[in-house]
């Protein structure tokens, strides 16, 4: 990939699957995204378990797939709707490793002639509580890595991940400088005015991790009612200072497009240089002798 | 002297609502609902009660009154001003409506049983209602829809495998004084929201007498069991002893109504323990 590009044409593809119905899933999103024929976007990002539903039970392994066969599918797809152009796409799926199944998000860079995983992020933080269930089913992912894209340098944040002010800060600290967040957020909470309670949190912790790192945000929510619960969509894209470019609403399949200015991100950092502060302190705050860590080294992954 | 800044001390009241939002939410929910079921129409009984006319509101705004079936089903004793107050609700919404009594069906087993005091006769009359629900909803072909709210669900207050059949339920997890608000925000008429509530199985019946409890205090000490707070914590906040443990108890002693039966387990493929789909699969 050549020179780092200033601008990113960014979509959002809301999507609303049917539960289980990947081949129809695909097809919608396909027609979705021939609306973006005549003036292709650089990156298309889509939700958590984007072409499946988010609770499948025991189906997630019916339906889990290898990442290369994900990849073929979403390039196959891009190909079919926006012929000839050059995409990177983000999306979540359920990933099976040859047995070993993982809530994942993957970035694609597809062109006419071919497609490479750029990156394949393994959820680490599975929600198991309350109406959550995912570690009964999956496996955590143990990396949370960045990766370098035409953009410049970005980190796949799947959902949780993005809860723990942690994970977008070891990303920021790691070069990334712009979060894609793919993200299934059942919502509620109704005391709230004006919206649920759950989809203002969600814009505020992405907010503030915008704010303190001086990064871009794109929050590609899943939409639609699965068994009475509501994903809450409202996939936004935020830039370094905090501001919502542009917000999808809670219902309803949808695409949200907005055009970022890369070069936004320095002049945030250079008016409020938290990042630069952090890295410089980061080393005092992780060997705090205090913190319950293991000595000697992390742990073997497997 | 400074000036002591704190929060006034007051006994918490039920959880608010936001009836804009909730109503938002519940009707892309029976929209959505509906279409995985793939069905376009919904019916529900309809007593003269808040909870049933706040459903078919949602159920009007969701589906468009047309595709929206009221049933009423009177027994002998209801109260004929139910009926009147249910009919407020057709004229309001112009959705269908039918009345169906079902008093000698009830009357046909209760012949049996002269001995069956009120508990058992509401119980017999609930389940009848049900009945005829479903038939209504293969005739109809239109989905049953439940009105039980989320008070009478944790405190038990309604009969197993009747009220609690309906496949979708909009409202059932709102608390009675939720309902309330969100009666009031959608314009259902006022008489059925002032009304003291009623399961009207019996004469002169109310909720809050059978209770013990006022709805107001119910929920109230409901919402924060639901968070976890113990007895005593509920005491320190200004709520009486006798009223606690008598939510606690009701709470406590109905956590099997709102299950489903127990299966015993003998495999490992055992449905819904080991095989695993969900609802919309």
């Amino acid at each position: 990939m050549s020179e780092t590009s200033v601008r990113l044409r960014a979509a959002i593809l809301q999507t609303k699957p049917l539960k289980g119905q990947y081949a129809r899933n695909l097809q919608s999103a396909g027609t979705a995204l021939k609306q973006l024929s005549k003036d292709p976007p650089d990156l298309v990002v889509m939700p958590e378990a984007a072409l499946t539903g988010y609770f499948l039970e025991g189906a997630v392994y019916d339906l889990a797939l290898p990442a290369e066969r994900f990849a073929r599918d979403l390039a196959q797809l891009w190909r079919g709707a926006c012929a000839g152009a050059v995409v990177d796409l983000a999306a979540g799926f359920y990933e099976n490793d040859a047995g070993t199944y993982y809530n994942s998000a993957m970035y694609l860079h597809v062109a006419p002639d071919g497609e490479q995983i750029v990156h394949l992020h393994r959820k680490m933080f599975l929600p198991t509580y309350g109406v959550f269930d995912e570690e009964r089913f999956l496996s955590r992912g143990r990396n949370l890595g960045v990766f370098e894209t035409r953009f410049g340098r970005m980190a796949l944040l799947v959902c949780e991940d993005a809860c723990h002010a942690i994970v977008p800060t070891i990303a920021a600290v790691k070069g990334a400088r712009v979060l894609i967040v793919p993200s299934a957020s059942p919502g509620r909470g109704i005391e709230n005015d004006g919206e649920l309670g759950s989809i203002a949190q969600w814009r505020d912790r992405l907010r503030f991790a915008a704010i303190e790192h001086g990064v871009f945000v794109l929050y590609a929510g899943l939409t639609g009612f699965e068994g009475g619960k509501g994903m809450s969509g409202s996939s936004c894209m935020i830039d370094p200072r905090g501001t919502v470019l542009a917000e999808a609403p809670p219902f309803d399949a949808c695409i949200l497009r907005c055009d970022l200015d890369l070069r936004e991100i320095d002049l945030a950092r250079a008016t409020l240089p938290l990042l630069g502060d952090l890295g410089s302190a980061l080393p005092d705050l992780l060997l705090d002798e205090e913190l319950p860590l293991p000595r000697g080294g992390r742990a073997a992954d497997r | 002297m400074l000036p002591i800044v704190e929060p006034a001390r007051q006994i918490p009241g039920p959880p608010g609502i936001d009836p804009a939002v909730a109503t938002e939410w519940l009707v892309a929910f029976l929209r959505d609902e509906l279409v995985v079921r793939r069905q376009t129409r919904a019916v529900l009984g309809l007593s003269g009660g808040v909870d049933s006319a706040v459903t078919a509101f949602l159920c009007a705004r969701a589906l468009g009154p047309d595709n929206v079936y009221a049933i009423r089903m009177p027994y002998k004793t209801s109260q004929a001003s139910s009926l009147a107050d249910a009919a407020l609700v057709v004229e309001a919404l112009g959705i269908h409506c039918a009345t169906i009594d079902i008093s000698a069906a009830v009357d046909g087993y209760l012949q049996y049983e002269p001995n069956a005091d009120a508990r058992r006769r509401g119980n017999v009359m609930a389940r009848t209602r049900m009945v005829v629900l479903f038939d209504q909803s293969a005739k109809l072909d239109a989905l049953p829809i439940g009105t039980g709210n989320k008070t009478e669900r944790l405190l038990g207050y309604f009969t197993w495998h009747a009220d609690d059949t309906p496949p979708l339920n909009p409202i059932g997890d709102l608390l009675k004084c939720q309902v309330w608000e969100l009666a009031r925000y959608l314009g259902v008429p006022g008489r059925l929201i002032d009304k003291a509530p009623t399961a009207d199985l019996e004469a002169d019946q109310t909720d809050e007498a059978d209770l013990g409890i006022s709805y107001r205090d119910a929920d109230a000490i409901l919402n924060l069991i639901l968070l976890g707070y113990s007895d005593a914590q509920l005491v320190e906040r200004g709520f009486s002893p006798q009223q606690v443990a008598l939510v606690r108890r009701r709470v406590d002693g109905t956590h099997w109504k709102r299950h489903l039966p127990t299966t015993a387990m003998l495999t490992g493929t055992a449905i819904n323990e080991f095989y695993l789909r969900p609802v919309d699969f």
